[in-house]
């Protein structure tokens, strides 16, 4: 696939043991975290649609460490990540997968919406498309305000085509919304393939459409993620521009956990070879490698990320079903 | 009080409102520059500025979705559809976004909208553009539903619906907007969403009806007047939350009741209301509940076959007659 190259760099800090800790941290936090989840899932602790990002926690961990924490974010129903990222505690998100009292939802919303309010994390959305326009309101009432919030969008590849993708993308550019979209280009929309859904399947072009910048970047590449994002965000808080980013990422496991193998629309080999990229392995042996951290920095992380995971398995085990009346609750508010 | 159209009452209410509160605004097609298809937003934009007046192209998904998204931050976007007919693009963000948000959620992200904006039998404009919307929303928990039949309750209800922290659906009529009533001047006359009216107090039986059906209810009612029949009616104003109260207390006293709905009848709210009688007040009923609606059919554009779809004031006084066992004088 062409790479539209870009050589310049954002303005960001050089990477040092703080900022390889946090993001080597966090893409282990997801994985665990979802490792953990399919455990649970097998158990029936958890139900419906589980939804993995496995191998795509480097869009999540580089996106988030370039936004502030009032920034706000918005995703699909493959938002583990997205929201851990953003600051969400694992065991209100584990409860929730629990369908627990102690969710971020009460455990009214599942897998497929985590909301958190103390971190602007808007959700968790599982009509494909649907949270597109959603996100350009929240531009729309960053503007409003007068405020230099951003927003970022996550969404897949499957919701490009889509009519609300390109209402949302025009509105974006023509209101100037400071908007950074993120395609996680992961080549399947469930077992349709980008070339069998797309005219266009390079996905960055539709931002030239619509005249706004646009970029494909390697989504298995934390450090290439959070440059690009970077720019976004730079342009976003100073003058209002929104971007579209081409995240090229890949999900080690199916679409759901109804489709563990994934192996009826691709191939073993495929998804083998892709398994190569795996984003938290290329980027500890290139900390390592810099010297960012060493082999011992790095099983701390790791034994730090599982004790977290446990105790959220275990919060979540804990916390008490909701209470039946809860079924009434919070349809409407009154106040 | 100030006598004024229902389009008057309706652009009063959004002036109010948006002086009253800054995070209230206007969002949708035509609404500014050309000053509302129906121009019920007449002078918003001279009088707010563009910040405030927001013209969008045709994309009701994508600007209904950009009112939810603005709601769940802060603002309070009051988003016109052009006529009602158009929601349907923009159905999913309804259904699926705006009324599900708040419960989704766990409570942490409520949805202060309203979209409004004219729907039912118009005059010849066909299939597409003529037919009664609210059925496609009082299904669903998590929206209020509002259909003002007099410019009194359009200014009223719509300053309720836009305090409101919940998604309302507020369905106006092209074909009330230039009806004239009285209308409180006073900017902090609201009535409450969820309240019905009696229109009109009568002893023999009830007619529960709205918008351009419940006026002709009330000639129907005039007419029966001389036939020694005496009519009451009553206006639930708000669909959902609906005040079976008012109802079931109408019926208790007259013992009768006869529900008319534009909209084709079947799974019609004619068959919500007859349902909650017969819950309710069965035992004080004398006669079934009778339904006048709308025929099952599409509304057609010829002028004779357009009249036959929707109920007339004959189909209504005779289903007033039947309640009443009373012979056609």
């Amino acid at each position: 696939m062409a790479q539209k190259t870009e050589t310049k760099k954002a303005g960001l800090p050089a990477v040092d043991t703080e900022l390889a800790r946090r993001l080597l941290g966090d893409m282990m936090l997801i994985r665990r975290f979802e490792e953990k989840a399919a455990e649970a899932y097998a158990l029936g602790k958890i139900g419906g649609f589980l939804h993995l990002s496995i191998g795509e926690e480097a869009v999540a961990a580089g996106a988030t460490s370039v936004l502030r924490r009032d920034d706000y974010a918005i995703s699909t129903y493959r938002e583990h990540g997205h929201c851990l990222a953003k600051g969400a505690d694992p065991r209100r998100v584990m409860a929730e997968l629990f369908g627990r009292r102690d969710g971020l939802s009460k455990g009214k919303g599942g897998s497929m919406h985590l909301f958190d309010k103390s971190v602007n994390f808007l959700g968790g959305h599982a009509i494909v498309g649907a949270h597109l326009p959603l996100a350009a309101g929240v531009g729309f009432a960053i503007n409003y305000e007068g405020a230099d919030q951003v927003c970022v969008c996550y969404f897949g590849d499957g919701a490009v085509p889509q009519g609300e993708f390109h209402e949302a993308m025009n509105l974006s550019a023509l209101w100037k919304l400071p908007m950074i979209w993120i395609c996680e280009n992961n080549r399947y929309a469930m077992g349709t393939s980008l070339e069998r859904a797309l005219a266009q399947t390079e996905i960055w072009k539709f931002g030239e459409v619509y005249g706004i910048p646009s970029e494909p970047v390697d989504g298995m590449d934390v450090l290439a993620v959070r440059d690009v994002v970077g720019r976004a965000v730079e342009r976003a808080r100073t003058d209002k521009t929104p971007t579209l980013i081409e995240a090229r990422t890949y999900r080690f496991r199916g679409h759901s956990m109804r489709d563990p193998a994934g192996a009826v629309y691709r191939t073993k080999e495929e998804v083998e070879r892709e398994k190569l990229r795996d984003p938290i392995a290329l980027f500890r042996d290139k900390a390592i490698k810099a010297g960012w951290l060493s082999e011992a920095d790095v099983r701390a992380i790791e034994k730090d990320v599982n004790d977290r995971i446990d105790d959220a398995v275990a919060f979540a085990d804990a916390s008490p079903e909701p209470p039946v009346e809860w079924l009434l609750t919070d349809i409407y508010k009154e106040d | 009080m100030a006598v004024m159209t229902y389009r008057e009452a309706l652009n009063l209410a959004l002036r109010e409102e948006m002086k009253r509160d800054p995070r209230v605004f206007v969002i949708g097609e035509e609404v500014g520059l050309y000053e509302g298809a129906y121009k019920v937003t007449q002078g918003l934009l001279k009088e707010f500025g563009p910040k405030r007046v927001v013209d969008t192209p045709i994309a009701e998904s994508g600007f209904t979705g950009v009112g939810i998204g603005a709601s769940m931050v802060g603002l309070r976007p009051v988003i016109e559809m052009m006529t009602f007919n158009f929601a349907l693009l923009a159905l999913d963000q309804i259904v699926n976004s705006a009324a599900k948000m708040y419960y989704m959620s766990g409570g942490q992200y409520n949805v202060p909208i309203v979209i409004r904006g004219p729907g039912g039998p118009a005059h010849q404009l066909a299939a597409q553009h003529s037919q009664s919307m609210e059925v496609y929303f009082y299904h669903v928990p998590g929206l209020k539903v509002v259909r003002p039949s007099t410019p009194m309750d359009a200014k009223g209800l719509l300053k309720a619906a836009i305090r409101d922290d919940n998604p309302v659906v507020f369905i106006e009529s092209e074909t009330l907007y230039a009806v004239k009533g009285e209308v409180p001047e006073d900017p902090e006359f609201v009535i409450p969403l969820g309240e019905a009216i009696v229109r009109r107090e009568g002893r023999d039986v009830t007619v529960v009806a709205y918008m351009g059906m419940m006026y002709r209810a009330m000639e129907a009612a005039e007419e029966l007047e001389k036939e020694g029949i005496s009519v009451e009616i009553v206006d639930p104003r708000t669909l959902r939350p609906m005040d079976a109260g008012t109802i079931i207390g109408s019926v208790r006293k007259t013992h009768r009741a006869v529900v008319v709905e534009a909209g084709a009848g079947f799974a019609g709210m004619g068959s919500e209301i007859a349902a909650f009688i017969m819950e309710h007040a069965f035992d004080d009923l004398d006669a079934p509940v009778e339904r006048v609606t709308g025929a099952n059919a599409p509304m057609p554009y010829a002028r004779g076959l357009e009249r036959a779809k929707t109920p007339s004031k004959e189909r209504i006084m005779e289903a007033i007659r039947r309640v009443c066992y009373a012979e056609r004088s």
